[in-house]
């Protein structure tokens, strides 16, 4: 019963609970003066270069974060928060030191700059290697702006939660007992300085509405859930006005860039309501068939965390382990990941993306690279500390920090499955299976500490028999092998099914940090996996 | 500096409270400081320095109430953030589960703070690392690990006169030790009020014997085994139970606590009569904050007395609702334990397996509580009373609802820092805990 995170089963980041309170008009037009932030910038890096730092960076940020939460006809709460503050990170004696504080003032900007060398030098004593920086040029004075469409800060509260209070109200009367809705917006305005002669002004907007339909069967002690199947994305409120070209039908309606909230409860409520009466799954094998909104997921635990080159080096064996990628299979060239079918890349680019942005919290610009081709292992994720250990030139542009008051490290970008090449629907994929699931949105999930062993749940799930859909299945879960899993995808649905789904809370590090990030893929079929059964009697 | 003493706290909140033109005004002071270092490949890797501090004012009229915040603390400051949350509070919608501010109220005294953790600072945190480095080095292990000391303080005064004020200390340490070869790995993770109850040499010193003791696991099948928790496997299954102490959730059918029919278990059996479960804010091994974030003293509450569920958490809407007595949860829980050692129940164990601690536990179903996580860290088979050999780690679908129905014996109690929480419990034996597939992980 530690700190109240939940409500009603959507768990609320922590990382989001921190900061303070403000009011949602202040927040908008509070913003510093560019041209205040560079001279502040330069008091910091001067301070740390004149006790002695040879590199040194500088975040001010503005973190704005509002919350709006519902249950049935209630207003649970409307939280607007702001975290305003600078860390300054340096290298002295080669070794890194970090200091924060939430009074950015000229005097004391100073000051922290200089508690960090002292940092620095303290743990310099024991301290093996020095650090070595991949060479980074500085960009000046330059800027960036996610491409939103209507800033969700400038929404009133008012529409919000109107939107929200009808959408519970279409789950109420369609047959729910309980639903817990909610609004969560982000906007993280952060200027960063270095000493290697770059200013970066960024604005980053992110978004996530969701819900949770609760059925309860009380005569039988029973009770099942069915959430949202929305994402959040990196977007303004434009994601919540639905655009018929933005869904996919089936056996239920999906979205891409535009979500349409009110559809979406009302067939929630439907499978709610089907999940708890449905069959109990039989374990054994099945051909798994995955729609983006669950596979993201396992992407994401699966591909993401194990190619993250601090976690190959051993950087966080002590908390989100360590990886089976060893170096020595990537130098191989030939360490078959997946099937030849695999193709997954890393990018911090990619329009309404939740990792997307122009340039990282090190100042490097911000690309796409592969991390698997054709099924095979050919790249990381790395950092400008990290670069030279794999005889990198340079940083792939991946540091990130969730707050001004936490240190930059590793942290992924967007990793995606690349879909299919030739033409191919889910219908496509569907008729050639005898004995599967077809599995929409993410459930329960957990994998070891280096990625080879995972289990994973989702929201509903769909028996298939000798190519046709048969109905909805309960108590389903898949174990498998990370390596022969990704060996086990034989087909792919091609472009058009290609959707992003992705998780606001993404955590790693110690401190632990939240970092934002969206997978792509299309619908994927992967044969043979090990499905139990998790119904239990207490 | 970002920690007030309590009458500075007082003196700020006095004059916010001033400001106010609200029916009803609450007004929350809190700030910390602390710094930590983070070390992996027998090096530091990152280290931090923080400093921070808030107000929030909350302001009601009638049902409908709004908050601001500010960290700023000079008069025109404060009551800006007044006004703001009063303005806040005319524009919200009603909240119909609103309840009227408590009046004052009385508070053990807290034992939370202690001044040698307060007074840790860079170089005292490096040194404690060094001792750790070279046991690492000396072992010719790898050590990745982590060292963090907060200071912090919550104070809270509402316009009917309540007042509380804490402040706590919190120093933790974690640490991973693996061999060149990534064959083997240890692990130790503690948490303590009082810093000279740290000791990074000795608590390095256990995880390089898991990691040299954890080479060369063998892979026995899944399925039922007897296991031995040590604390900290112990407490990591445990720690999800407790968000089940919600009687709203119960009363609502939708928690491991409803009843089929329902209403709530409360004072069923629903664990072994070995199991025995309460909280103490003034429990010398794991103190905690003697009011709760709404203001209600939290006491020396039994939660599960021999099985039996005694109590469960009731917010103050709620319990107006079911006509009972309110019941504020609480952030730490302390299990009974027994007098055996570790050792003891090996020794007695005919066949069976020595969990170190689990990692990535999520809940399957939360109607039964059935869990998933894995064995991490030192995993050893156990026949005829002796470790025989180390085991490759193991996947688990289990429920420690129905674990603590097969509860054989408990041992000593260690206070241990999970994912998100800090539990006083003791390592127990379990029968019949169930294994579902194997993982290659070290």
């Amino acid at each position: 019963m530690s700190a109240a995170m939940t409500l009603g089963g959507i768990v609320i980041p922590k990382a989001f609970l921190f900061g303070k309170q403000i009011d949602p008009l202040q927040a908008i037009y509070d913003g510093m003066d560019v041209s205040v932030k560079k001279q502040l910038a330069d008091v910091a890096l001067n301070a740390a270069k004149a006790k002695g730092a040879t590199y040194a960076d500088v975040r001010i940020g503005r973190y704005l974060n509002q919350f709006v939460a519902t249950r049935e006809n209630k207003v649970q709460g409307v939280a607007n928060t702001e975290s305003f503050g600078a860390g300054v990170r340096v290298l002295a004696n080669g070794c890194w030191g970090f200091a924060a504080s939430d009074n950015v003032t000229k005097e004391n900007i100073a000051r922290t700059a200089e508690r960090a060398v002292a940092v620095a030098k303290a743990n310099a004593k024991i301290q093996g290697e020095a650090v070595q920086l991949a060479p980074q040029k500085g960009f000046g004075e330059v800027s960036w702006k996610a491409p939103i469409i209507k800033n969700a800060f400038e929404v009133p509260v008012k529409e919000k939660v109107e939107l929200l209070l009808a959408a519970n109200a279409i789950a109420m009367q369609n047959g729910a007992n309980f639903v817990n809705s909610m609004i969560f917006a982000i906007n993280e305005q952060k200027y960063f300085a270095s000493t290697d002669g770059s200013y970066i002004d960024q604005d980053i907007h992110r978004i996530f509405p969701t819900f949770n339909v609760t059925r309860i069967d009380q005569a039988n002690g029973k009770f099942d859930t069915r959430k949202a199947l929305s994402s959040p994305v990196g977007m303004g409120y434009e994601y919540l006005t639905p655009v018929a070209s933005e869904k996919v039908t089936g056996v239920v309606t999906r979205y891409k860039n535009r979500y349409d909230m009110l559809e979406d409860i009302k067939e929630a409520a439907s499978d709610v309501a089907q999940k708890i009466k449905a069959k109990t799954v039989e374990p054994g094998k099945y051909d798994l068939v995955l729609d983006p909104s669950h596979l993201w997921l396992t992407i994401h635990e699966s591909v993401g965390h194990p190619t993250e080159l601090d976690r190959v080096l051993g950087y966080e064996a002590n908390y989100a382990g360590t990886s089976f990628l060893t170096l020595d299979k990537w130098q191989s060239k030939k360490f078959n990941f997946g099937s030849k079918l695999v193709n997954i890349v890393a990018d911090k680019t990619q329009v309404g993306s939740l990792g997307a942005v122009g340039w990282d919290d090190e100042g490097v610009k911000c690309k796409e690279w592969n991390l698997i081709k054709d099924g095979i292992l050919v790249n990381y994720q790395a950092i400008r500390d990290q670069a030279h250990i794999i005889g990198e030139k340079e940083s792939d542009g991946c540091c990130y920090a969730q707050t001004w008051a936490d240190v930059q490290f590793q942290r992924m970008a967007n990793v995606s499955l690349q879909p299919g090449k030739e033409t191919r629907s889910v219908d496509d994929l569907i008729k050639n299976v005898e004995k599967g699931i077809y599995i929409m949105g993410d459930g329960s999930f957990s994998i070891d500490q280096q990625r080879y062993n995972f289990q994973f749940g989702g929201q509903t799930f769909y028996e298939i028999k000798n190519g046709k859909i048969a109905g909805m299945l309960r108590d389903v879960a898949y174990q498998a092998n990370t390596q022969e899993f990704w060996n086990s995808l034989t087909d792919i649905a091609d472009k058009d099914d290609y959707r992003l789904g992705g998780a606001f809370n993404d955590g790693k590090g110690q401190p632990a940090q939240s970092n934002a990030v969206s997978h792509g893929s299309a619908t994927a079929r992967f044969n043979g996996v090990n499905v139990i059964n998790t119904a239990r009697k207490i | 500096m970002a920690i007030l003493s309590k009458d500075d706290a007082q003196a700020i909140l006095k004059k916010a409270l001033s400001f106010s033109k609200a029916d009803e005004c609450t007004v929350n002071l809190n700030g910390s400081e602390g710094g930590n270092i983070r070390y992996a490949r027998n090096a530091v890797s990152t280290a931090g320095d923080i400093s921070q501090k808030s107000l929030g004012v909350s302001s009601s009229f009638g049902k409908k109430s709004g908050v601001a915040t500010i960290n700023e603390f000079d008069d025109k400051s404060l009551e800006k953030a007044v006004r703001r949350s009063e303005e806040l509070a005319q524009l919200a919608p009603e909240n119909p589960e609103s309840m009227p501010l408590l009046g004052p109220q009385n508070y053990l005294e807290s034992i939370t703070y202690r001044p040698s953790t307060a007074a840790l600072n860079p170089d005292k945190r490096a040194d404690d690392v060094a001792k750790s480095l070279k046991v690492a080095k000396e072992a010719k292990l790898e050590a990745a690990g982590f060292l963090e000391n907060t200071t912090s303080f919550n104070a809270m005064m509402n316009s009917k006169g309540l007042f509380g004020y804490n402040r706590d200390t919190d120093v933790s340490f974690s640490v991973t030790l693996r061999n060149q070869q990534g064959t083997g790995s240890g692990y130790v993770n503690k948490s303590y009020n009082e810093y000279s109850k740290l000791d990074t040499l000795s608590l390095t010193k256990i995880a390089a014997s898991k990691a040299n003791g954890s080479v060369g696991a063998k892979a026995i099948e899944p399925g039922k085994y007897t296991v031995i928790l040590e604390p900290l496997a112990a407490s990591d299954i445990m720690a999800p139970m407790f968000q089940g102490f919600d009687a709203r959730s119960a009363d609502e059918g939708r928690s491991y606590m409803s009843k089929r029919g329902g209403g709530t278990r409360l004072g069923e059996k629903l664990f072994d009569e070995k199991v025995t479960i309460y909280s103490d804010p003034l429990d010398p091994d794991l103190p905690f904050s003697t009011f709760s974030g709404d203001g209600r003293p939290q006491n020396r509450t039994v939660w599960i007395e021999n099985g039996v569920i005694k109590k469960l958490a009731y917010s103050r809407y709620w319990a107006e609702k079911k006509n009972v007595e309110p019941q504020a949860p609480a952030p730490r829980m302390v299990m009974q334990g027994g007098s055996s050692s570790v050792e003891d129940m090996i020794k007695n164990t005919e066949k069976g397996i020595l969990v170190t601690r689990f990692w990535y536990i999520r809940n399957v179903d939360p109607q039964t509580l059935l869990l998933t996580g894995l064995t991490r860290d030192g995993t050893f088979y156990i026949e005829n009373g002796k470790i025989q050999f180390p085991i490759k780690n193991f996947r688990f679908n289990e429920s420690p609802v129905i674990m603590l129905n097969n509860v054989e014996e408990l041992g000593k109690q260690e206070r241990s820092r999970t994912e998100n929480s800090v539990l006083y419990v003791p390592a127990m034996k379990i029968r019949d805990f169930t294994f579902t597939s194997l993982s290659d992980a070290v």
